[in-house]
């Protein structure tokens, strides 16, 4: 039993603490706290791709039954100016994009303020717009930095030697915009009590809200609190605050009222960040004996006019493969269209579906195995910094997925395996994901009773995080896993850095480590511990840090309606110690289906005339249900990594995602011979492709 | 600002929810996850979408799985209703589904997982009084429970949408019940 002995907590697939809130409904969220007196508020979008509001019409949603007040640019709040530009919304006129929030409605009822949004009239003078990508806009630039990287690594004569090399892929994929969409929407609760704000918020990083909050409203930090008990997913979009915190900030300052305000689904992709598109050219030049002699990896994408991010997909390519020519870069247009921003594995999932598809299509041209042509170019340190991998064990997943997967003796040969209509193919992609931390807070306390109390203000966005930092609390304690409770999600808490790029339980459970043992060592400390990790987490390592991983899929192609049902999804990861076993294995599933959708089902356009996405609602973007679903395994082998953190772990949250698409892909190319180079594989393109074949 | 209330925008329904009457006078424009979640602070319904293409708003409504987000208020006089909360009975121990769910870890962020549950109790009973889905067997014989292997299951689970993945676990959940 893991709850009653001591030093077996980590690791052991311990039941989530919250479980019992969550299937009884008791568990509440963002939206669900009716405070006395609490109001609704409801956005009015911006009906125009570019523009200024000239005037704004609110008599007609004034008079009606239960309005409160309708907030506009001229009687908003005024905002201190915000880092993220996202945030400085109703401040001014300008409209940069489609959706961009025009007005705020604000009424005793959800229906009434709808009703109210949809009465106020606003007025516009539009201003041309583009919204589309093109690899030579001219607007186009190299990004000083991409996902915190430089935009460009180079060494050696990339240009040169693709050109001389002996085996060369020039292809060119593309990857639409995607959206998170997580179940929950977007929402806030707001109350001010004098100059005090409470928010009860959907967030990923409550500490985060605060920091941001206190700034943007001028307050002290210890003024500002911020609840989040329970969030439902986030996936990146949210990391840091997005306007339904402001704006339910400002509505409940105007009116002096609690107020809640829930995003629509529709407006989600809009105001709440998306994955952003992107164009990916490689090249690869090899020898014959599969050895890479070139490796050039050029991504271009979109960002808004708001703020520059940088959807940072060449990135993996400085970390994949051994070449002594490398070219990494990255070309970004600012368009007026929505902001993108983080979605899992941002940068990874999308660059490696690029990279992993070449380096199929590399195996094809030189007639290697693709197993083999992975493991042939495995670098001895991380090519771009010249620095050792903490640990590096993508062979052995390679090895062990093939093994597990039944991948010896496959018939190479694209196009051969036939069931009456369905043509059936295998494929496998590697993956990577680094292994993230950041300074944090917690404390420990030693109860009386012989209990113990961890506290740190960590968001349980669906990870597990009251779970696991029990476990990493009960063996750094040395006491039974049920003797340790955990707080999270309170900023009365220690502080603590976000739940993103699978740093949460890295960042998190080293304070936790830290407090619990010398809480253990030193109990005349106590009864309170209190821990932070800054010098140590964010201390510059020797060391390459990443978790890797490979992914098998098998998937049958109908040539009748051009519909790919998945068969079998294998994904094998090394990230370094696995703390808790039932957790991460949902984690990895979870994210290897998010890949399952970005391969099949999930599809976004920047629409070049209308400036935002016609894809708006869960009808119409397509993320994966039940019935798209297989058996999927996910499992991993132990990696033992002392150069990470006290508990040995690396992120979990976002590395299942990575190889999944381009497994899916390469599967499609060796059931049915046909390069698709643009996601999602949608019946309406296999069956294109497949009609082309024929013709030929 | 004008009053709440107008008059002939509003009416009377009485439902009995999780086995309690509440007569309340609803907005015409109230839906029954509005109802349960701001009248009532039954909020283990959750709103997803609030267009009846997520299906996190699943409730029973006289024993059916609706879309709570889809039926109004108004139209439910008389109806019986059961949601999240009151799967359990009056009793403290969860549903055997709920168990099950807890015993597979058939959830991660949670929002999807009340909607989840209350449709897999009215699939079940679907299934058990014959009803057939898009991969039924066509010759299999009508009015005959329906035998549920994961195809069905899946099928049948598929306007239950869940983003963090959970499918393969809450699969496995249903399959503790059956």
């Amino acid at each position: 039993m893991t709850g009653t002995t001591t030093g077996t907590a980590l690791g052991a697939p311990a039941e989530r603490r919250e479980g019992r809130q969550k299937v009884t409904g008791a568990a509440r969220y963002a939206a669900e706290y009716a405070l006395p007196g609490r109001t609704h508020a409801w956005p009015v979008p911006a009906a125009v791709a570019r523009g200024r509001i000239t005037a704004v019409d609110t008599s007609a949603a004034l008079a009606l039954p239960g309005v409160l007040a309708v907030l506009t640019h001229t009687d908003a709040p005024r905002l201190a100016e915000p880092e993220d530009g996202t945030l400085a919304v109703l401040q001014g006129p300008a409209v940069p994009h489609r959706g961009w929030c025009a007005a705020l409605a604000v009424a005793e009822t959800p229906e009434q303020a709808r009703a109210a949004a949809r009465a106020v009239r606003v007025t516009y003078d539009t201003a041309p717009h583009d919204a589309e990508l093109t690899e030579d806009h001219p607007a186009g630039y190299e990004p000083e930095q991409a996902g915190g990287q430089p935009g460009r690594a180079e060494y050696g004569d990339p240009v040169a030697a693709f050109a001389g090399a002996e085996v060369r892929v020039d292809v060119t994929y593309r990857i639409p915009p995607l959206h998170n969409h997580a179940m929950e929407p977007h929402a806030t609760t707001a109350q001010w009590d004098g100059d005090r704000l409470t928010l009860y918020t959907s967030t990923q990083g409550g500490t985060t809200v605060r920091s941001v909050l206190a700034r943007l409203f001028r307050l002290p930090e210890e003024d500002v609190t911020v609840v989040a008990e329970h969030v439902g997913g986030g996936f990146g979009s949210k990391g840091t605050p997005r306007s339904d915190v402001v704006l339910a900030a400002m509505a409940a300052r105007h009116t002096g009222r609690p107020v809640t305000l829930a995003h629509p689904r529709r407006s989600l992709p809009t105001v709440v960040g998306h994955r952003a598109p992107t164009v990916q050219r490689l090249r690869l030049g090899a020898h014959p004996d599969g050895r890479l002699t070139a490796l050039l990896h050029e991504v271009t994408t979109h960002t808004s006019r708001v703020k520059e991010y940088v959807e940072h997909a060449a990135g993996v390519s400085r970390v994949m493969y051994a070449t002594p020519n490398l070219l990494s870069s990255h070309h970004v247009v600012p368009l007026d269209v929505p902001t993108p921003s983080w979605m899992r594995a941002p940068g990874h999932a999308s660059g490696m579906y690029a990279l992993e598809s070449a380096v199929d299509e590399l195996a094809h041209a030189l007639g290697m195995d693709p197993v083999e042509l992975r493991l042939r170019n495995e670098p001895e340190r991380e090519p771009v910094s010249g620095r050792p991998f903490s640990s590096r064990h993508v062979v052995e997943c390679l090895r062990e997925g093939a093994r597990r997967f039944g991948w010896a003796g496959r018939d190479p040969s694209p196009g051969v395996r036939r069931e009456g209509p369905l043509l059936i193919g295998t494929g496998v992609a590697a993956a990577t994901y680094p292994a993230m931390v950041s300074p944090s807070t917690a404390s420990a306390e030693a109860r009386p009773d012989g209990t113990f109390v961890v506290r740190v203000n960590a968001a349980d966005i669906g990870t597990g995080a009251r779970t696991v930092l029990a476990q990493i609390a009960a063996d750094a304690l040395g006491v039974p896993l049920d003797r340790v409770r955990t707080e999270v999600g309170h900023t009365d808490l220690p502080p603590a850095p976000m739940a993103a790029d699978s740093s949460g339980t890295a960042s998190w459970g080293w304070a936790v480590h830290e407090a619990c043992t010398r809480l253990a060592a030193h109990p005349e400390e106590g009864p309170t511990v209190r821990a932070d990790t800054t010098g140590k987490a964010d201390a510059d390592s020797p060391y390459a840090r990443h978790a890797f991983g490979a992914h098998f899929a098998e998937a049958a192609v109908d040539t009748v309606t051009g519909e790919i049902r998945v068969r079998r999804l294998l994904g094998i990861f090394a990230a370094g110690r696995i703390l808790n076993a039932r957790t991460a294995h949902s984690q990895f599933t979870g994210a290897m289906i998010m890949g399952l959708g970005m391969a099949l089902t999930e599809s976004s356009t920047l629409d070049p005339a209308f400036g935002d996405f016609p894809e708006a609602d869960l009808a119409s973007y397509h993320v994966p249900v039940h019935a798209d679903i297989p058996d999927i395994e996910a499992d991993w082998i132990d990696e033992h990594d002392t150069h990470l953190n006290p508990m040995g772990s690396k992120g979990i949250g976002e590395i299942g995602i990575v190889g999944t698409a381009a497994a899916l892909g390469n599967a499609v190319h060796h059931a049915t011979g046909i390069r698709f180079r643009e996601l999602p594989l949608t019946p309406d393109r296999i069956l294109a492709g497949l009609l082309s074949e024929r013709r030929r | 600002m004008t009053s709440a209330h107008e008059p002939g925008q509003h009416s009377e329904v009485t439902l009995r929810v999780n086995g309690k009457p509440h007569t309340l006078l609803v907005d015409h424009r109230r839906v029954l996850l509005d109802l349960l979640r701001e009248d009532l602070d039954l909020t283990g319904s959750k709103k997803g979408c609030d267009h009846g293409q997520c299906g996190a708003c699943t409730v029973l409504v006289d024993g059916r799985r609706l879309n709570s987000c889809l039926l109004l208020a108004v139209t439910l006089d008389g109806s019986e209703i059961t949601t999240v909360e009151g799967l359990g009975g009056d009793g403290e121990e969860p549903h055997p589904l709920q168990r099950a769910f807890l015993d597979r870890d058939a959830f991660q962020c949670g929002y999807c997982t009340p909607g989840q549950l209350c449709s897999a109790v009215g699939m079940l009973a679907e299934a058990a009084a014959g009803h057939p889905s898009h991969v039924t067997d066509p010759a299999a014989p009508s009015g005959r429970p329906v035998a549920l292997d994961r195809p069905e299951i899946r099928e049948r689970m598929s306007g239950n949408l869940c983003r963090c993945g959970a499918y393969p676990r809450i699969v496995e959940a249903i399959e503790d019940v059956i």
